[in-house]
């Protein structure tokens, strides 16, 4: 784990949390708006050329989560270090300069993309906002080679974004967030809006560009099978707590935590007898209100295992032999 | 006879600038408590098809062929014969159930006309009715959730209230199209469990469209693969699973990523589906399928049986066994 490292983590996040105040539609007018912590306490250390997967479902504060990494939402709680700098609270000048090394990859590739924008304006907009005084051939020197990198061809540069299609849009996306060269791409949700095969293609895409440049990424998903394929560690999230946190062997070998167990029996396998004979562990009833979430573990309201205790204690997560952390009592 | 017989189904749009043919040639039929399921990419057609059968396509959309429901032709039905039959016989759950519930209606008010209309039960009657259906999808407390309007379920519950509406009048074909594509893994799991008790139960015929192979290895009895507007391959599940033999299949197959293997690396399928309006001469998969020869670009495929499997039809010029042998080809990022 992290601890046994010597070398620096590039991003060390410390009990980070985030509030929504929401003002509730029952009570009076004056009367003071509730919280919704839609991120409750998450911490991890990531390292140089590594994926930390983040895997949960909707409403889990995963994508919440990726934007407090960039002060999209602020953090109103805990620590986020970038390269041994403290980050939450920083003017925004501060984050502007941390922006050139941390860049985002959003889920729907289309919406993403400013219509009105040619391909070439797109991907050469970070470069103008950073390094307003680079000539125009150079940006363009730069775009194209950038544009070659991420299987777009040079005769698409002025073209609008509306003539491409999922995974050419998406390839758009990742060439706008690789042209500053950043240390770290977040990447939330980059696939779940293409189909099969191109999901393949985006995939193997950004492993690729990790390999070459060294890059970490954060890779956001509410699909595990998609996250074993690109991470070296994963986290699992359920309203807005991590479960489990595991490098990957031990995750998909030896789940500990009920949730996480569940989550891999759902997932559908494509080959009729293994999954007509496999036991899925159903969850019973809908994901809590975040407004109002469950005392203790929050998962107890759907867990298998689920005792008194469960209720009474916020269960922690504890390392256990493999180098997996889960955050249930029953472990 | 068989419930459902789709015979030679093609479907077109007039656009401004061209005919878009989006559906060529299809071919089923299915029996009671069969499960069919088709699958294929955005823009293969398969939404379509099954639009078609129900006369529900866009304006600008025509079907020809034959869609026979016990022996009648949906295609040709006029449409207050038509009305009678989807609904009540036939049923349609879809993708997306927030736009497709009405929100200035109560769940109540939604389902009760289902009843009110195909089975003439006065409000009181089709209310027990709705609520005896919505226990049935397991909504907790159904009978005083039924008084609430669409927003104030949550996505699951959404799709439950559909499929409980479907239901209601307990057809015998169910056609559902990505029913569980909006929703999260744990409820997916859910919503498949339900499908398969209620397959039980009723004895309902089940067109599936999904492009989770997971979900129609799980569901399915017979398989369509569709690209490009045409039947690829088809056959029973087992078969295509086991053995595939048409190179879009095969690379369908490898793209998924699997919780059973530990590959490092996924298998994609270069290129991008074909633009519809422009479909290619030959084979509509040749522009991606690594198999391809120049007879391939010029040539299509017709759809045939194999030899040793009369009910095993494919769309290929290429031998099946050569395909099935031929190690997985490079990781590719074109």
């Amino acid at each position: 784990m992290a601890e046994a490292q010597t070398r620096q983590p590039i991003l060390s996040v410390r009990d980070v949390k985030v509030e929504f105040q929401i003002k509730s539609d029952k009570g009076w007018p004056w009367s003071a708006p509730r919280s919704l912590k839609a991120v409750n306490g998450i911490s991890f250390d990531l390292f140089e050329g590594e994926t930390l997967g983040v895997v949960g479902e909707s409403g889990c504060g995963k994508s919440t989560l990726a934007r407090a990494l960039l002060n999209l939402n602020p953090a109103n709680a805990g620590s986020i270090r970038w390269m041994g700098q403290e980050m939450r609270g920083a003017p925004e000048a501060a984050w502007l300069s941390v922006r050139k090394d941390i860049q985002m990859i959003f889920q729907d590739p289309l919406a993403s993309l400013n219509p009105r924008m040619t391909v070439a304006q797109i991907i050469a907009e970070p470069l103008r906002t950073h390094y307003p005084d680079m000539s125009h051939d150079e940006v363009m020197t730069k775009v194209r080679a950038i544009m070659g990198r991420v299987g777009l061809t040079a005769q698409q540069i002025n073209r609008y974004p509306h003539e491409f299609s999922g995974g050419q849009c998406q390839r758009i996306g990742i060439a706008r967030a690789l042209i500053l060269s950043p240390k770290l791409i977040v990447c939330d949700e980059p696939v779940s809006a293409l189909d099969v095969s191109i999901q393949a293609q985006i995939v193997n895409l950004l492993k690729e560009l990790q390999k070459e440049f060294g890059l970490a990424l954060i890779f956001i998903a509410h699909d595990l099978a998609v996250v074993r394929h690109i991470s070296h560690r994963i986290m699992v999230m359920y309203l807005g707590r991590a479960m489990e946190f595991a490098p990957k062997r031990a995750l998909y070998e030896d789940p500990r935590h009920p949730y996480t167990q569940a989550l891999l029996s759902a997932i559908p396998i494509p080959d009729p007898e293994l999954e007509r004979n496999k036991v899925i562990q159903l969850l019973q009833g809908d994901l809590p209100s975040p407004m109002n979430p469950p005392s203790g573990c929050v998962f107890r309201t759907r867990c298998p295992k689920a005792q008194e205790r469960c209720a009474q204690t916020v269960p922690e997560l504890q390392a256990s032999g493999t180098g997996a952390q889960a955050a249930c009592l029953r472990v | 006879m068989n419930l459902l017989e789709v015979k030679d189904l093609d479907v077109s749009f007039a656009t401004q600038d061209s005919t878009v043919h989006a559906v060529n040639g299809l071919n089923f039929s299915l029996g009671k408590g069969q499960t069919l399921g088709i699958v294929g990419e955005s823009g293969s057609g398969k939404s379509q098809t099954m639009l078609a059968l129900m006369g529900l396509l866009a304006r600008n959309g025509r079907a020809s062929g034959q869609a026979l429901y016990r022996g009648e032709n949906l295609l040709t039905m006029p449409t207050d014969k038509l009305n009678r039959i989807r609904g009540d016989r036939m049923a349609m759950i879809f993708q997306d159930p927030m736009t497709s519930l009405n929100p200035y209606l109560t769940v109540e008010r939604q389902m009760t006309e289902v009843l009110q209309f195909h089975k003439g039960q006065d409000r009181k009657t089709a209310r027990a009715a709705s609520v005896r259906m919505l226990d049935a999808v397991r909504i907790p407390e159904a009978a005083k959730r039924i008084a609430m309007y669409p927003h104030e379920f949550s996505g699951g519950m959404r799709q439950r209230v559909m499929i409980a509406m479907a239901l209601l009048c307990e057809p015998e074909v169910l056609i559902a199209d990505e029913p569980t594509t909006a929703l999260d893994v744990t409820v997916q799991a859910q919503m498949l469990t339900l499908l398969r008790d209620l397959q039980r139960d009723f004895g309902t015929a089940i067109v599936l469209i999904t492009h989770d192979l997971g979900v129609v290895a799980g569901l399915c009895d017979q398989v369509i693969v569709m690209y490009g507007g045409r039947v690829m391959e088809q056959g029973s599940a087992q078969q295509l699973f086991k053995a595939a033999t048409h190179p879009y299949t095969l690379g369908l197959l490898q793209a998924v990523p699997r919780m059973d293997s530990d590959d490092e690396s996924l298998l994609a399928i270069p290129g991008a589906p074909p633009n519809m309006a422009h479909p290619p001469q030959g084979c509509p998969f040749s522009p991606r399928c690594s198999f391809a020869d120049a007879h391939c670009h010029t040539t299509r495929a017709p759809l045939q049986a194999l030899a040793a499997n009369e009910h095993h039809l494919r769309a290929c010029h290429k031998d099946a066994a050569a395909i099935q042998t031929t190690p997985a080809q490079e990781a590719v990022h074109g």
